[in-house]
């Protein structure tokens, strides 16, 4: 089961599938998460109309996290399984996870001005994000820094499982230093601390934001297998040109 | 144990050796932290103020300044590939290069940090903290930049490449290494900041070493 989806074809066939639905759950969850959310939720008691930020910032959020643990799953099964397919997905996924955690920040530090007073404080939640943030850079840097692609995916790979520690310190952060930034109040226990109101947009922008994931996702990996295709062909027909010419012919046999 | 305390040996003989490589870095140390009274004014209180996070901060740079050369002589010689074939594992190899790493800059920059503090006007309750989260703290600097020094090998463009990697996960070494400093500073107990720096050295110690030598067996693929 793990491994049929090894084979490109019958994964470009799935993806092909999976795409559209993708694509069209994104367009109606996010449409209906914004109109719920931007006019039909009520405005906070004491945070007025810009409690509506929330809306893009917690599910940024919630993908910046979600994308590195789907990132260190990949790596992990592309290095032991050395499965072809996870180090593709882990390839595209950094920087939608980046873009993400990008917008996490930007939102975040766009609601501090107004309710805590200041773009940014040093707090450990903010912190351990801008950190995220640096390995995502980290990992695409290092996954580039290769002539070899191949040692570039293995190496990269290792560092996205070394910077999970960082993924149990920005979930816990917000109890085990008290500082500004406020705790979970939809995952708790004891039910969310949400009003249905408010949390039903706010679900459903998650879910939109997860479905953009995928569908994303599915575009760049296709990407990758056609660009893996292009660049064999081309030293195929580059081999098929030295062969023409004997005198500067290798081994035809070089390129697969 | 044999082969680790050779492979210690090896790189302290290297070192000493080619000679002067430590004493550079202990040579940055200073200079980078005697850049900041003449760049923030000589203010005696405003420097006893930002010191203990100046110090860290020099320390950081410093001891990843000598981290690209950790696995890179060795990579481009071969001899990184002999000490793979060892019946001792990579593991054991990995650490007792991060010692010699730590032997060679880390303690260097222990000693030098009091004469600064000194420099600098650092009140003496103060000291002692410093000298106990660099003791605690620059191990786990030496342990977690392994991880980089061994993954950057053989690509371009590798010292740059290396801080961007490592720079990140030295934060929390950093945040506790000079609150520890500010706390002993401000008359608190610096006991909390050094259990936590404890505590990350005890992580590191077993998963770098892990880590890093996994990194090393992908680049003599």
């Amino acid at each position: 089961m793990f491994h049929r989806f090894a084979n490109p074809a019958r994964f470009l066939r799935l993806a092909a599938a999976v795409q559209p639905w993708a694509a069209g759950a994104t367009v109606v969850l996010l449409a209906t998460g914004l109109v719920l959310g931007l006019v039909a939720s009520p405005a906070d008691y004491q945070q007025g109309e810009t409690v509506r930020i929330m809306y893009v910032h917690v599910p940024s959020a919630w993908m910046a996290i979600f994308c590195y643990s789907a990132l260190a799953g990949a790596c992990a099964v592309a290095l032991i399984w050395k499965h072809p397919l996870a180090g593709l997905a882990a390839r595209a996924t950094a920087p939608i996870g980046a873009a993400f955690t990008f917008l996490a920040l930007v939102t975040g530090s766009l609601w501090g001005k107004p309710m805590w007073g200041t773009w940014w404080v040093w707090d450990a939640r903010l912190t351990s994000v801008l950190v995220l943030f640096f390995l995502y850079l980290g990992y695409m840097a290092l996954d580039n820094a290769f002539d070899d692609p191949g040692r570039g995916a293995k190496a990269s790979s290792i560092l996205a499982l070394v910077g999970f520690v960082n993924v149990p310190i920005i979930k816990f952060s917000v109890d085990w230093w008290n500082t500004l930034h406020q705790p979970s109040s939809v995952v708790k226990m004891g039910g969310p601390a949400i009003h249905p109101s408010m949390l039903t947009p706010l679900l459903l922008m998650g879910l939109a934001f997860t479905t953009y994931y995928v569908w994303v996702l599915l575009i760049r990996i296709r990407r990758e297998i056609i660009a893996t295709k292009i660049r064999a062909l081309q030293m195929r027909q580059a081999a098929g040109q030295g062969a023409a010419a004997p005198a500067a012919a290798p081994a035809p046999g070089e390129a697969r | 144990m044999s082969g680790f305390v050779l492979v210690i040996r090896r790189d302290l003989h290297l070192a000493f050796r080619q000679g002067f490589e430590s004493l550079m870095v202990v040579a940055f140390f200073v200079i980078a932290v005697l850049l900041f009274p003449l760049g923030v004014g000589p203010e005696t209180n405003i420097l006893a103020r930002i010191l203990p996070g100046v110090i860290w901060v020099a320390a950081l740079l410093a001891s990843m300044l000598s981290l690209e050369r950790l696995f890179q002589t060795d990579y481009e010689d071969g001899s990184l590939e002999l000490l793979a074939l060892q019946p001792v594992a990579l593991e054991v190899m990995v650490m007792a290069k991060v010692t010699a790493h730590w032997l060679t800059t880390g303690l260097p920059l222990i000693v030098a940090a009091p004469l600064l503090a000194v420099l600098m006007n650092m009140p003496a309750d103060g000291l002692w903290a410093l000298m106990a989260a660099l003791v605690i703290g620059t191990p786990s600097l030496s342990l977690i930049g392994a991880i980089g020094a061994a993954l950057i090998l053989g690509s371009r463009r590798g010292g740059i490449l290396l801080s961007l990697l490592v720079l990140p996960l030295y934060i929390p070494v950093l945040i506790f290494g000079a609150s520890a400093v500010d706390a002993a500073l401000g008359g608190f107990s610096a006991k909390p900041q050094l259990l936590i720096l404890s505590g990350l050295l005890v992580a590191a110690l077993p998963l770098c070493p892990w880590a890093g030598a996994a990194a090393l067996r992908q680049s003599m693929e």
